[in-house]
């Protein structure tokens, strides 16, 4: 498929101006159509379906129509309120129009034939008064509880989203999902043009929101569940990024702050906006590489954001100092911050939100994670794995470097741990320590370094006053013992 | 104790067949059951369309008895004249109705 095809697809859309939502569906629902979206209760049905009328009404001058069968108003509002939204504003300007439908069954009595021309008048005179371009029906299925003839219910429903299409106005409609449907009553059945399913699990008491394009006819979409966030700035549908590894790969190399580890990257370092992992036991220097590392990029006058996870800035900064690695003279000159969090405060995807606003508002060259494997505490490998995909998607594409610890435990061997993460990284660094004597050794090794020419020695370092110190290349006559079970050979790639 | 009166209030949209028959079958009834002491109103949602939000209109035909209290509300062509006075109230609700 020729790439220009990707973005100007066929079918017209109407950004929700949800961040990420109108991403995975390159550019929105479909424009002048129904959409179901379906979910559990309390899986942000409402407030998807309410920030599609809310930006549309703000940002894009369609102003929409909420038509709400849920029988209590004042919870619809009290919800909105805290995502930030005033409705009543909006209803003021002539952007938004809200009809409460109750139905209670209990009080009407069924006597023959009958239709919903009603609910059709209604809706066809809110949308003339403030001439919407979009609607919602929430929970159009509560009818189901309020009328018996689920017949007439049925053929009205399907002359709905039909007369819905004629008029091209775009719809949102919310649903329950049912046992083995996505809706209790089948609504997919009668809206075909783009399904959206949201989920709401708690695993270990750590929350997490998904949403799935299920179905989007004519056009692309991701097919993956994303998760996503509700709070005070709305609905985030995480990632904000391409689907595509369409990432620009600048020539530009950066030092990684220690002319040796250069020196056996192939001369100049790193390049600019790749991602390197270094990993290694407790203690063997994966932080001090690290630091060596932001030194030298805040040398170049860039932009360092830092994230602990593991110590607090202070401790960090004094620990280096230390060390032989100034970075509190960075931190004061701001060009490097720190952000200390507890892996397990938050789900993966609360930390996943925070690292993105942190890059987007400080706008850094260079971002450190360290150490990434105690985000293991809050998820699996695999839901660490997908984090950080999308965590190095969202570098990538600004191209900053990134630089990932990972502390690996001496049962397992070196790899074991980072077998899940370690293609995702263009360079892989080892450090590790020998015994020797009565003494432990620090050994370096770069383990793979895409698209460079890589040195196969494993070299010994040591701590100095200033730093760290890697001694110079020799016959590497012996190699760490976890390290020397993989071949030696230079790994094509 | 006087005999109530009946306010009562049809509401259609256009004049279809099932609102032709729902106000026929209306009058039948109000003149077999209530003569002399009932009103009917008839509200044409085509043209008052505003009017629908206020008795929470959604099916049509719609019959709202807004007098005597409580409001009751029948929606169908009043073809089922047993179901149309159990819904006035002017029978009493049997258990298999």
């Amino acid at each position: 498929m020729p790439k220009k095809s990707l973005q100007s697809n066929a079918v017209e859309k109407a950004p929700t101006g949800i961040s990420g939502l109108d991403e995975i569906t390159f550019g929105g629902l479909p424009a002048g159509r129904p959409t179901l979206v379906s979910g559990g209760p309390g899986s942000g049905k409402t407030l998807l379906g309410v920030s599609f009328l809310v930006n549309g009404a703000e940002s894009f001058s369609e102003p929409g129509v909420l038509v709400t069968f849920e029988e209590n108003a004042e919870e619809l509002a009290s919800d909105v309120r805290s995502l930030g939204y005033d409705l009543d504003k909006l209803v003021q300007q002539k952007k938004l129009l809200i009809d409460y439908v109750h139905v209670d069954r209990a009080e009407i009595e069924e006597t023959g034939e009958y239709d919903l021309e009603g609910l059709f008048v209604r809706l066809d005179h809110a949308i003339k008064q403030i001439g919407a371009r979009r609607v919602m029906l929430d929970t159009i299925e509560t009818l189901f509880g309020g009328l018996k003839d689920t017949g007439i219910l049925r053929a009205e429903l399907r002359r709905l989203f039909r007369w819905l299409r004629d008029r091209k106005i775009t719809t949102v409609v919310t649903a329950e999902r049912g046992e083995q449907m996505f809706t209790r009553q089948g609504l997919e059945e009668y809206i075909t043009d783009a399904v959206i399913a949201l989920d709401h699990r708690v695993s270990e008491q750590i929350s997490t929101r998904r949403i799935r394009v299920v179905k989007y006819r004519g056009s692309m979409h991701g097919t993956n569940e994303y998760p996503f966030l509700i709070d005070r700035d709305g609905i985030t549908v995480l990632p904000v990024t391409s689907l595509l590894l369409e990432h620009s790969a600048p020539d530009q190399r950066v030092s990684s702050g220690l002319p040796a580890l250069d020196g056996m990257l192939g001369g100049p370092g790193f390049y600019r906006g790749s991602t390197v992992l270094l990993s290694g036991t407790a203690g063997t220097g994966k932080t001090t590489l690290a630091a060596h590392f932001v030194d030298a990029a805040c040398k170049r006058g860039e932009r360092c954001l830092y994230f602990l996870f593991e110590e607090s800035p202070q401790q960090m900064v004094r620990n280096m100092r230390s060390a032989g690695v100034d970075l509190g003279r960075w931190v004061d000159k701001g060009l490097l911050q720190f952000h200390a969090d507890r892996p397990n405060r938050h789900g993966l995807e609360t930390h996943l939100l925070a690292m993105h606003h942190a890059v987007e508002v400080f706008e850094p060259d260079v971002v450190v994670m360290d150490p990434i494997t105690n985000l293991l505490a809050v998820g699996t490998q695999l839901d660490v794995r997908s984090m950080l995909t999308r965590v190095i998607d969202f570098l990538k594409t600004r191209s900053i470097t990134a630089l990932f610890t990972s502390l690996t435990t001496p049962e397992h061997s070196l790899e074991h741990t980072e077998t899940l993460i370690s293609s995702l990284m263009d360079t892989w660094i080892l450090v590790a320590t020998q015994l020797e004597g009565r003494q432990r050794i620090r050994q370096v090794y770069v383990l793979k370094s895409r698209g460079m020419p890589h040195s196969n020695e494993v070299r010994d370092f040591h701590f100095t006053s200033r730093g760290i110190e890697i001694e110079p290349a020799q016959v590497p006559t012996r190699a760490p013992a976890t390290v020397a079970r993989r071949p030696v050979a230079r790994r094509g790639k | 104790m006087p005999p109530e009166k009946f306010e009562l209030r049809l509401y259609v949209a256009g004049q279809t067949p099932k609102a032709v028959r729902a106000f026929a079958n209306l009058r039948r009834i109000c003149d077999e059951h209530l003569a002399g002491r009932y009103s009917i109103e008839v509200v044409d949602l085509v043209e008052n369309p505003a009017l629908g939000r206020g008795d929470q209109i959604l099916a049509l035909p719609t019959l709202v008895r807004r007098l005597p209290t409580p409001i009751k509300k029948i929606i169908g062509d009043l073809s089922n004249t047993e179901r149309v006075l159990v819904g006035l109230d002017l029978r009493p609700r049997r258990a298999s109705a």
